[in-house]
């Protein structure tokens, strides 16, 4: 391949990338009305249903009221825009303003290194697997620091806000964000040690050949799920929320816009960790029961070819609505916990176990490696 | 051509960054001043081909440590420094003798390796070949490493068991 | 490996827009009638006494404190197991005496009661 193509091609590969973790990056309104309408159904309510249906006349009776509530997420974006935004005059008023972007574009930055389809060769070119990096080497060191920076926007926006109720709520929530970002960081080792490598495309590739990591490390894969609602301050870990008890959190301060960019954040978080957790135990973009490499090779027809990589950017979407529902219902089935219990949790139940899970796995692996488990099978099959 | 470009303008915000963190009077402002000297650092690692030095970089300086200096300045209150000048006496003139000495080592260093040294790059630094090149020559260092972390650790514990009893 | 820095870069200078856009929206849209009440602060109607920063719990610098030193522990993982296939017996056991190490310095802060929320 010549350089000139290579350049060509990383430049396509970046657009369709792009526009699809734009995509997802918009979708984040949708999470709210999913987040909506499912804890509606499951408190026996109907949940938002006036603002857009699809009307389907019947004869003699009323209407049917189709897809209600789909124009909701707009709804409220209209009504932000329309609201005043209040600055307190005790504020830091520089910072104030930075913490609500330092919030959001952290979270933005992590879709950088998803992969939504695996690589394809269309018109005798190879282009690789669809994200906006996909050769990064370090990818999930890159997750992991743009984790780390996650927690300026939380301290600053209640240290900006120069009232005692937001400090503390800024102090606790960093507090709670950096003792499970220990169990998370320990946790993503476990599929790196497996594939044998930092890219997340790699991850997948070997989640294909053996099987997904949810089924080989199933602590690992619960660890990660939770340690992540706690990252990023979902219920049962929402003490931000907690309004009667400790007068809500970082953001009391906050009004309008900015203070709704804290719940894009949030909503985005909830993608991003669906995202990583899906690509990390969950086989990412793989279909399951298919072995889409050999139908394509075997099938050799651009139309394949194509509509395969759009079933992987499908299957990737569905697994993360999927993990999206599972937030929701844990959110209307948990009651939430205490600081300490949340601490004890981080601290002595999840970093002890990342730990030592950590520890079997490489233990495991060698064994393998030394055939100990073959010769096993042997000795008791044969 | 455009490295060289791309080279100054880091250089410019790194600097500026770094004199804004010791003039700011406010220590929040000049920690996120040293947050964003660290992100620049981070990109110069990039630049050099070592993306995992420069991924450590910003998870534990700016990610770890900085949280820690930001909890140390509102645990001690410490908002308002008096900035640059410092308050106890000859600090400035310390300071000064210093960063002259500092900066003397760093040309005689760079004499030594005649100046080539910021353009030479690692060929091949993937996280994988820097853990073998770990455990082929720095096996020493990487156990007393653990160690060091590990008595951190205990003395965290002696140092703030005074702290939580008069709590 | 340069290129994929580079698309970062121009991700992350995009990516700016997306919070910024929605406020820049609402401060050319929303009303702007501030007074001395509605500017005041929000929590809890009455105005700050003394200073905003009071010491607070010893025990969230404590936490910080512990987080740092397994970050960098858990940071020096990390390409370890990326080339945990290929390493010898010898860098396994290393590894071990590293891990080992680090799950001292836990058992350590947890028996002296250094992870006890009082």
């Amino acid at each position: 391949m010549n350089a000139e193509s290579a350049g060509q091609l990383a430049w396509i590969t970046l657009v369709v990338g792009g526009i699809i973790t734009f995509a997802v990056i918009t979708g984040f309104a949708y999470t709210t009305l999913l987040e909506r309408k499912v804890l509606a159904r499951l408190q026996h309510r109907v949940g938002p249903n006036r603002a857009g249906y699809v009307p389907i006349p019947r004869r003699g009776k009323k209407e049917r009221r189709l897809l209600g509530g789909f124009m909701q997420p707009a709804a409220d974006a209209v009504k932000l825009f329309m609201k005043e935004d209040i600055t307190p005059i005790y504020v830091d008023n520089v910072v104030y303003n930075l913490a609500p972007m330092l919030t959001v574009m952290p979270v933005i930055l992590t879709l950088a290194v998803i992969p939504w389809a695996s690589s394809v060769t269309l018109f005798g070119i190879d282009y690789p697997y669809l994200a906006i990096a996909p050769g990064l080497n370090v990818a999930l060191l890159f997750v992991l620091a743009i984790t780390s920076i996650e927690v300026y926007g939380v301290v600053l926006a209640g240290w900006s806000s120069n009232s005692k109720y937001a400090v503390l709520g800024g102090i606790r929530s960093t507090a709670q964000m950096i003792s499970y970002e220990l169990a998370l960081g320990l946790t993503l080792l476990v599929p790196v040690m497996i594939a044998g490598s930092l890219n997340l495309n790699d991850i997948i590739v070997s989640q294909q050949e053996t099987a997904w990591f949810t089924i080989l490390q199933l602590p690992a894969s619960i660890v990660f799920f939770v340690a992540a609602l706690a990252e990023m301050q979902r219920a049962p870990f929402d003490l931000l929320e907690a309004e009667q008890e400790l007068s809500s959190g970082y953001n009391v301060e906050y009004a309008g816009m900015r203070f709704a960019m804290f719940f894009m954040a949030e909503y985005m978080k909830m993608i991003v960790f669906s995202a990583l957790w899906v690509v990390l135990f969950l086989g990412g973009y793989d279909i399951p029961f298919i072995n889409e490499a050999a139908i394509v090779s075997s099938a050799d027809s651009t139309v394949v070819t194509i509509l395969i990589a759009a079933g992987q950017v499908l299957s990737i979407i569905l697994k993360i609505v999927f993990s999206l529902f599972l937030m929701i219902w844990i959110r209307a089935s948990w009651p939430r916990l205490r600081y300490d219990q949340l601490m004890d949790l981080g601290w002595k139940t999840l970093l002890p176990i990342s730990l030592l899970n950590v520890i079997v796995t490489g233990v495991m692996i060698v064994l393998a490696e030394e055939g100990v488990f073959n010769s096993l099978i042997s000795a008791f099959g044969g | 051509m455009g490295n060289a470009i791309l080279f100054l303008i880091l250089a410019v915000i790194a600097i500026g960054a770094a004199i804004l963190m010791l003039v700011s009077k406010n220590a929040v402002h000049s920690a996120l001043y040293l947050i964003l000297n660290f992100a620049v650092i981070a990109v110069y690692y990039i630049l050099l081909n070592a993306p995992f030095l420069a991924m450590v970089q910003i998870t534990v300086y700016a990610g770890a440590i900085m949280v820690l200096f930001l909890f140390v300045i509102m645990l001690l209150g410490a908002e308002e420094s008096s900035g640059v000048l410092g308050t106890r006496r000859g600090q400035l003139t310390t300071a000064l003798l210093l960063g002259a000495v500092l900066i003397g080592s760093f040309v005689a260093a760079l004499g030594q390796i005649g100046g080539s040294a910021a353009s030479s790059s690692v060929a091949d630094t993937t996280p994988r070949n820097l853990a073998i090149i770990l455990f082929e020559s720095y096996v020493f260092p990487f156990e007393v490493t653990g160690v060091l972390l590990l008595v951190a650790v205990v003395g965290l514990y002696v140092m703030s068991s005074r702290l939580v009893k008069k709590d | 490996m340069l290129a994929d820095w580079q698309y970062i870069g121009i991700f992350l200078a995009i990516s700016p827009i997306f919070p910024a856009a929605p406020v820049l929206l609402q401060w050319l849209l929303g009303p702007k009638k501030p007074n001395s009440i509605k500017n005041s602060a929000y929590e809890c109607g009455i105005e700050t006494v003394g200073d905003t920063w009071i010491q607070f719990k010893v025990q969230y610098y404590i936490y910080a404190l512990i987080f740092v030193v397994f970050d960098v522990e858990a940071v020096f993982l990390f390409p370890i197991a990326a080339a945990y296939g290929q390493l010898s017996l010898f860098a396994i056991g290393a590894t071990a005496l590293f891990i080992i190490l680090l799950a001292d310095g836990l058992a350590y802060a947890w028996a002296k009661g250094a992870l006890e929320w009082i």
